[in-house]
């Protein structure tokens, strides 16, 4: 008992400075490696302001996707939002007391766990049939969405099949986050469902998924088309003799 | 040279999405550069022995010298957003022509190289080392893109597969492996001043005809000056102006402007090179080599303006790179933003009512108007964004009676690459090339059908050289393509109100 504790807690700290520190390495990089030329995609907002905006659209609405394609968009936005959703759901096992809005959140974050899978079977079923996706998918690309699937269900399972005792369970993720510990439940449930999320965490800042910073740092997306009214400087140029 | 086959695309008005044809582009190569170039251009002439380590070195500098290709590198997840827009997967069925995949050929050695995952798991993490066959298909595929940034519009992330190529083109020159055409080019524009290869005596002679021919048409003593010191205007523009057709009509256009407004103007015969082919290649120092021979042309010939000709990938390398490569641009008049595109310095013009304009010259053409993949999706015109789209029809509504937009998913951002952009309109692709342009063509034939549409305007020196080279090819004259300010030039009634 006191051993599964050591090593789950291990585990968790473990993959949660394995998933911050991958991350900012990953931003610090992206952040000091120079943009020598202005590059946005035209049309594109004359400020920086447009520019930030420009950014938001993509990142809250997926607007290029949109564009794109309407079935794919589709399914994007709203494994995005659903996964966003079930996300903020779980802050209550980090707050306490609960406050009033995090109360709110719970029925709308049970939404977004069932609709969840759904999203990713729909995404694997889009990846799986059409023949250029096929043709462009590898490992990587069905990793992340089985792993995202079975962490759904696993979550699912807890909520409306055989639920554990949440108490014990806030008891030790809240523990995690302050260093006051206490015991990791047994349920096998949870267990699966705390191991798969942990692995996601530790794989996310090393594969695709850093997608999610990473598009803060897209120069066609993020540059105001402004290169008349401001000069813009590469850093690296050689000087003109 | 010998005939090489070709195969075109059936017109239907349609443009559909193709099942995949693994390998079907995979034979089609640009012949490599000859010696001479590459060692011009300080690169090898042929695969040095330690090429592996020399191209993974550079693209470790390249990555840490261009956040695009950084972040591009690592942020596709595959989603399939590009995949059917590319129009060299349209129409050769290539998978690899699809922009992702294209990617993924560089992808997958950036992960064998740059990453723990890759370098650890290999094949499992997709990585791959870079062994003689995938050379091979980088050099077949990165020239199988004009960079026209059409896949990057779409794209959620935004990746700019122009960036991915540029970078790929930029490690094969250094370890030896070059193409023929972009090179070529990019030592003559270093060399001698202009794309073609044309010294500054042979541009005289041909301005000298030009003249004589203008004047026997209007009667009209339209000067065409060359190295003329404090001109008002120092024009910039595409060495094809000087003598392909069509595009020297566009060149008799600008002369007539300039003379009808009453400014004075020059050409110069050091700086006689818009086109900037050393972007294509993804070579910073050639592409500022290229652009600083008009730095020398302005200290020169001290113009108060400086405008751009009718070509598309050259104005987006004066409109967004110029200001970083050459600029600042201290001794122009602050009062005109520099470059101004000929059609900008046209269309304000039209406005303040400075120029006659006869419509009825253009009644025999049903005008369509091509928005070249440069200009949109890399450069913008007039002071709000989208002024690249609405100023051209402008001119062109101001010049004609009957235009026609082709349909809303060829045009303005996302317009359809003519297929010979990026450093491709070389001869012994030209089969890749009648089928690049597919997309556009089927567009075209929609409103040929619906509209009875047969001029086609554009302002890109080389679409203008692609479409008059293809259109034969099926079945449309070649006559039916030409320049926004051929139409101008026809219609532009010289004489009576001199001066603004």
């Amino acid at each position: 008992m006191q051993f599964l504790t050591i090593i789950f807690s291990l585990m968790a700290y473990g993959a949660a400075a394995v998933f911050v520190f991958g991350i900012l390495c990953k931003i610090m990089v992206y952040a000091k490696t120079p943009s020598p030329l202005k590059i946005p995609t035209t049309p594109a907002p004359t400020t920086s302001f447009g520019a930030a905006v420009r950014v938001l659209s993509e990142v809250l609405l997926f607007r290029s996707l949109y564009r794109s394609n309407k079935w794919t968009w589709l399914g994007g936005v709203v494994f995005h939002w659903a996964f966003l959703f079930v996300v903020l759901r779980h802050l209550r096992y980090f707050l306490y007391p609960l406050p009033a809005w995090d109360m709110k959140l719970q029925y709308i974050g049970i939404v977004a766990g069932i609709v969840l899978p759904i999203a990713v079977l729909y995404l694997l079923m889009r990846r799986t049939t059409v023949d250029r996706t096929v043709f462009i998918s590898s490992l990587a690309d069905y990793f992340a969405l089985t792993l995202i699937f079975f962490i759904a269900g696993t979550g699912l399972m807890m909520k409306f099949y055989e639920r554990p005792f949440m108490v014990d369970i806030k008891g030790f993720v809240y523990g995690l986050a302050t260093f006051n510990f206490s015991a990791v439940p047994t349920d096998p449930v949870f267990l699966v469902h705390f191991t798969l999320v942990m692995i996601l965490l530790a794989y996310f800042p090393y594969s695709k998924l850093v997608h999610a910073p990473g598009i803060f740092f897209s120069p066609t997306r993020n540059q105001a088309d402004n290169p008349r009214e401001r000069r813009h400087v590469n850093p690296w140029s050689p000087n003109l003799t | 040279m010998a005939k090489v086959k070709v195969e075109v695309p059936e017109l239907t008005g349609e443009i559909t999405i193709p099942g995949l044809k693994e390998d079907a582009a995979a034979a089609v190569k640009s012949h490599n550069a000859p010696a001479k170039d590459m060692t011009d251009l300080g690169f090898p002439t042929e695969l040095v022995p330690d090429w592996k380590e020399k191209a993974v070195a550079k693209f470790a500098e390249l990555l840490k010298k261009y956040r695009s290709l950084k972040v591009y590198m690592d942020i596709c997840v595959k989603c399939g957003a590009c995949t059917d827009k590319c129009h060299f997967y349209l129409s050769t069925k290539d998978p690899r022509n699809m922009p992702v995949a294209r990617a993924e050929l560089l992808r997958k050695v950036y992960r064998r190289y740059f990453t723990t995952a890759g370098k650890v798991l290999g094949k499992l993490a997709e990585a791959e080392d870079l062994t003689k066959e995938v050379l091979e298909e980088w050099y077949t595929y990165f020239y199988q893109c004009t960079e026209c940034r059409r896949c990057s519009l779409f794209c959620p992330y935004g990746i700019d597969t122009a960036e991915i190529t540029m970078a790929a083109r930029e490690m094969m020159d250094t370890v030896g492996l070059g193409a023929k055409y972009p090179l070529q080019t990019i030592n003559k524009a270093i060399t001698i001043g202009n794309n073609l290869g044309m010294p500054g005596p042979a541009i005289r002679s041909t301005l000298d005809f030009m003249e004589e021919d203008v004047k026997e048409q209007t009667g009209v003593p339209v000067k065409f000056p060359m190295d003329v010191k404090g001109a008002d205007v120092l024009l910039i523009t595409p060495s094809a102006d000087f003598f392909a057709t069509p595009h020297v009509e566009s060149l008799a256009g600008y002369a007539k402007v300039f003379h009808q407004a009453g400014i004075s103007w020059t050409l110069s015969s050091y700086a006689s090179e818009a086109g900037n082919f050393g972007m294509f290649n993804g070579n910073y120092e050639h592409m500022q080599k290229i652009a600083s021979r008009i730095k020398v042309a302005i200290n020169e010939l001290k113009p108060k303006r400086l405008v751009h000709g009718e070509c598309g990938h050259a104005w987006r390398v004066a409109y967004s790179f110029w200001n970083t490569l050459i600029g600042p641009f201290d001794s122009l008049d602050p009062k005109y933003p520099a470059p101004q595109h000929i059609c900008e310095f046209t269309y304000d013009l039209i406005n303040r009512g400075a120029l006659k304009l006869d419509k009825t010259a253009n009644d025999d053409f049903v005008v369509t108007f091509h928005d070249s993949c440069n200009v949109a999706r890399a450069s913008r015109m007039g002071n709000s964004p989208g002024g690249q789209f609405e100023i051209p029809r402008a001119i062109i509504r101001a010049t004609c009676n009957k235009f026609v937009d082709m349909h809303p998913d060829t045009i303005r951002e996302k317009t359809f690459c003519c297929g010979a952009g990026g450093g491709l309109l070389a001869d012994e692709i030209i089969d890749l090339r009648i089928k690049g342009v597919m997309p556009r063509m089927q567009a075209y034939k929609a409103v040929k059908d619906s509209h009875g549409a047969n001029f086609f305007a554009l302002i890109c020196a080389i679409c203008k050289a692609q479409f008059t080279k293809v259109f034969p090819y099926y079945g449309y004259e070649m006559e039916e393509v030409g320049g926004v300010h051929q139409l101008v030039s026809r219609a532009i009634v010289l004489g009576g109100k001199e001066g603004i």
